[in-house]
């Protein structure tokens, strides 16, 4: 192979970003050395097994990922804001498609989500930790390992082109003869592997290490949110582990699971792949639905409405998410009998999502809401989410879909349900559990210029392709006639677009001057909050509770401080045991990677050299011996008195 | 709320533009009954999630501007409630209401849209095989034994039959002003039935991503008066060239390419995926594959490439 095959030329925005990232790089290594920070960053992060540590690392991820979607959002605006632009050509477009679905979907989304259940869920349970650190570890290199694998498709061997669903026979090395699709294969699966550890971990933790007394009806609907994505987790995922390596099969060891002759079937793909892709789309909403609900009853100073019911509606979502995936294809020529059945449970889904909108109206009523900035992204989600589900219900529609399927209406629709479903609650989370991890909170005020970008861009970006939709306009078309009229609503779009930028923008800006200036938060309870992780000190301690509260009722902290009722017994500090840091999971996550990069590129020996490296670290795992450590309670009280002051 | 008066003004701002002050959206300008009953079904939904929109955002409305805190005595403490099995049950069954109502018109309006048009349900259907390779359409008209190339001609008030099917990526077929779209496959072939009643040109194109000139994949649909297609029909045949096998296997090339015109069909050399030498069942396939002919199948298949 040669270097020119080797590395992607001939663009000067790549050539600009091979720059930038060795720049940057070479930036980090000197900065660590010069402030000898090799060290902390090791014993600190890299080898850490704290959930809020690993949690932190997944959100920090995540937004880097999210200004790199972001990046392939504005040019695709910018390239399809007038007809006939020349900004990008064909190829180029269809790559930066395709790593932006893949990349907002599976390396923002989903991450943000796994690192808010991170810090947030053990403290909520009242536990110390998840039930397997170490795995969590684990879950959290494989994510990292498997986003970094897909970026660097970008400068070296080229990204995938085939859209983020990969359709065969297009993904086939015959219509994508690119690495970039080898990419695709690879690194969802590293990822994907880490991210189905993450079902069992929570699922377990859950389930097993609540604070005496929580029963499940007892617990907050955050929590609840996680119970029900944990288990789509575990069934959904192992259908995109099995859909992957036949793709890598079919794409670099000559099956034909998918191919056009030999008896092979293109339609398989689109199966497999949206049995996972339907239920995901669950795997990120649910825990939106959750942290609304957290967010909503805390600043309306009420109780959440209607809890049973909410459960219920969750639990019968997550049910129907695996029965509709067959409205992705309606026009894949089924027959009006399988049409119409998947078209009811489609809209089904629609019956448990009203009850919850319902019930978060009925939460403010009666209430005293004030509009901090959390709760500003809980509001809006009311009013622009529920487009996203009324224009929901209009696809599910089997025979209108013949008209709306593969248009920007359809873009449009799941970017109503994506960014104020998942987007906005993430954000609101991020902003509502930010002092519990570091403090103090985010300025109020950039927090709302924020906001209000975000929200006004956000309709006017997207509001248009409903229209362009309806007008005819396909999505992926990297350019258009000026006879086709779709120009100036394009252009409406962009400015949009520019919008959000500005919003996200302003979001990080509020990171660097908060952390300079804001006032630090030291009752840990900044919000008067209603479940057990505000009753922990800000920043949390490793062991997070001193002592195990006890729980006798939902929203259990609220009522201990309404009713000045302790939330923990008398009884002295008893030591307390905790898992050890290890460097094993980011060790097994650097070969993984290095698996991943020579497996893209067919170099069979190195692959396999990486690959034993990661059996090694198993097969040592296996062998040792580690029973984790015991915080002294000479500690602990030093660690409460500094965290508490006078109170303890 | 600055944002809700946003929201709502774009909203009534879009009812004004569907409501027909504006005819030029595509899909609400049919011009055959098949989109006609598209557009209908599609207004009707909105109109219905309209009504949904409204009951939301007054309640939204209510509750954000009667219960802030900013209007609240200092002393207030909001109850504690749990809920209200009336209330919950009430906005458990009217969405199911909704749901079924919007049920029985998905299934009444799907199978009309998969069959025939009801008004020409006793004429013979122009029978068109439309199959895509990147980046075009091969329209064949086995009957008239005429083949074309990015561009179709239909007769008006006929019922025509479009048979798909794709020599590559998965395709997508569609004309919107006559008709829902529906996938072209390499293995098997799907239907499309419309009629179309006025004449006039209208845009086709495919809408399922298939690579590199994805965008260009468009063609043009022309309805004609009975007799106009008559007469393309007589002239194709005497002036146009016959098509080869050899000349059909560039065809079918990875281009983006102009017209092209020819007096017979590729079906004859390179027969479509239909019947024995269909690649699997799918669902409602009315066509019988005999399992034995896989193999003369795949053998077609591989001579395609």
């Amino acid at each position: 192979m040669k270097w020119d095959e080797f590395f992607v030329t001939g663009e000067p925005m790549i050539y600009a970003a091979m720059v930038s990232i060795v720049l940057v790089s070479v930036a980090i290594v000197a900065g660590l050395t010069y402030f000898k920070k090799w060290g902390y960053l090791w014993r600190n992060w890299l080898t850490t097994v704290d959930h809020k540590k690993i949690g932190v690392m997944y959100i920090i991820a995540a937004l880097l990922m999210l200004f790199r979607g972001g990046v392939d959002a504005l040019l695709m605006r910018a390239q399809t804001a007038v007809p006939e632009n020349g900004l990008l050509d064909g190829q180029h477009y269809n790559e930066i498609f395709t790593t932006h679905g893949i990349i907002m979907i599976l390396f923002m989304a989903m991450p943000f989500i796994i690192g808010l259940m991170n810090v947030v869920i053990p403290l909520q349970i009242g536990a110390r930790d998840v039930a397997f650190p170490r795995l969590n570890a684990v879950s959290f290199w494989l994510f990292f390992f498997g986003a970094m694998l897909l970026n660097l498709s970008f400068v070296i061997g080229g990204s995938p082109d085939a859209g983020w669903s990969a359709y065969f026979p297009l993904a086939s090395t015959e219509f994508s003869p690119t690495v970039g699709n080898n990419y695709y294969s690879l690194s969802l699966q590293i990822a994907g592997i880490g991210t189905l550890m993450t079902g069992i971990n929570f699922l377990v933790t859950i389930l097993k290490m609540r604070a005496p007394g929580m029963t499940l009806m007892k617990m907050p609907m955050f929590t609840w949110s996680i119970l029900i994505t944990s288990v789509i987790i575990i069934f959904a995922f192992p259908v995109l582990t099995v859909a992957l390596a036949l793709m890598m099969l079919d794409r670099q060891f000559g099956t034909q699971f998918f191919a056009m002759q030999n008896g092979g079937m293109d339609m398989l793909w689109a199966n497999l792949f949206w049995v996972w892709g339907h239920p995901e789309v669950y795997i990120v909403i649910l825990p939106a639905f959750g942290i609304y609900s957290e967010i909503i009853a805390t600043f309306a100073r009420k109780n959440l409405y209607g809890y049973k019911s909410m459960v219920i509606s969750m639990v019968a979502i997550s049910m129907l998410s695996f029965l509709v995936w067959v409205h992705h294809f309606y026009t894949m020529g089924h027959g009006v009998m399988v049409n119409s059945v998947f078209s009811i449970t489609t809209m089904a889904i629609a019956i448990p999502t009203g009850v919850k909108i319902f019930n978060w109206l009925f939460t403010l009523r009666k209430g005293k809401i004030t509009f901090s900035t959390p709760m500003l992204y809980a509001l809006a989600f009311i009013p622009i989410f529920t487009i996203g589900g009324v224009t929901g219900v209009m696809l599910a529609m089997a025979s209108a879909d013949y008209q709306y399927h593969n248009t920007m209406f359809l873009v449009a629709h799941f970017h109503y349900v994506l960014i104020p479903g998942t987007v906005f609650a993430v954000i609101a989370g991020y902003h509502y559990w930010f002092p519990k991890v570091f403090g103090f909170r985010l300025n109020e005020k950039l927090g709302k210029w924020a906001f209000w970008f975000i929200a006004i861009s956000f309709n006017v970006t997207f509001f248009p392709l409903f229209i362009l939709g309806l007008n005819g306009m396909t999505r992926r078309m990297y350019t258009y006639s000026e006879s086709t009229g779709f120009g100036p609503l394009n252009m409406l779009s962009m400015v949009g677009a520019v919008g959000l930028t500005i919003g996200f923008l302003l979001l990080v800006y509020n990171i660097y001057w908060s952390t300079r200036y804001a006032k630090r938060d030291t009752t840990g309870d900044p919000w008067d909050g209603r479940s057990l992780e505000w009753s922990t000190p800000s920043p949390v301690p490793e062991y997070n509770f001193a002592k195990t509260p006890v729980v006798t009722k939902l929203d259990a902290f609220w009522f201990s401080k309404k009713e000045n009722t302790p939330l923990t017994d008398d009884g002295d500090y008893e030591p307390i045991h905790m898992p050890n840091n290890n460097g094993q999971p980011f060790i097994m996550g650097v070969a993984f990677f290095f698996f991943g990069f020579f497996m893209v590129f067919s170099w069979w020996i190195p692959a396999i050299i990486a690959g034993l490296v990661v059996l090694g670290t198993m097969a040592y795992r296996t062998f040792e011996q580690d029973h984790g450590h015991h915080i002294s309670v000479e500690e602990i009280e030093r660690t409460e008195k500094a965290l508490r002051g006078e109170q303890s | 709320m600055k944002a809700k008066w946003f929201l709502l003004s774009i909203f009534f701002t879009l009812s004004l533009i569907l409501s027909g002050c504006d005819n030029s959206l595509l899909v609400f300008d049919p011009k055959g009954p098949q989109a006609k009953t598209l557009s209908d079904t599609i207004i009707f939904s909105i109109i219905m999630m309209a009504g949904i929109l409204l009951v939301v955002y007054i309640l939204f409305t209510f509750m954000l501007v009667k219960y802030r805190a900013s209007k609240m005595d200092d002393s207030y403490e909001p109850p504690h409630e749990e809920g209200s099995k009336w209330l919950e049950i009430t906005w458990t069954i009217i969405p199911i209401i909704i749901v079924i109502v919007l049920s029985v018109v998905t299934v009444r309006t799907t199978s009309e849209v998969e069959s025939k048009p009801v008004a020409y349900a006793n004429d013979k259907p122009l029978v068109i095989y439309a199959s895509s390779s990147n980046w075009k359409w091969h329209f064949s008209y086995p009957e008239e034994g005429i083949e074309t190339v990015n561009y179709v001609n239909i007769p008006e008030d006929r019922p025509v039959e479009f048979r798909l099917y794709s020599f590559g990526p998965i395709t997508s077929f569609w004309i919107p002003q006559l008709a829902g779209q529906k996938y072209a496959m390499s293995d098997m072939v799907t239907k499309i039935n419309l009629a179309a009643e006025i004449p006039g040109s209208y845009i086709g194109k495919n809408s399922n991503f298939n690579g590199k000139d994805f965008a260009h994949m468009e063609f043009e649909t022309q309805v004609m008066t009975e007799k106009d297609y008559e007469k393309w029909v007589e002239e194709v045949k005497e002036t146009a060239p016959a098509l080869t096998e050899s000349e059909f296997d560039e065809l079918i090339e990875p281009s983006v390419l102009g017209r092209k015109t020819y007096s017979s069909t590729h079906l004859e050399f390179s027969p479509a995926p239909e019947g024995e030498h269909a690649g699997h069942h799918h669902g409602n396939s009315d066509e019988e594959t005999d399992s034995s002919h896989h193999m003369d199948m795949d053998m077609d298949m591989e001579d395609h490439k």
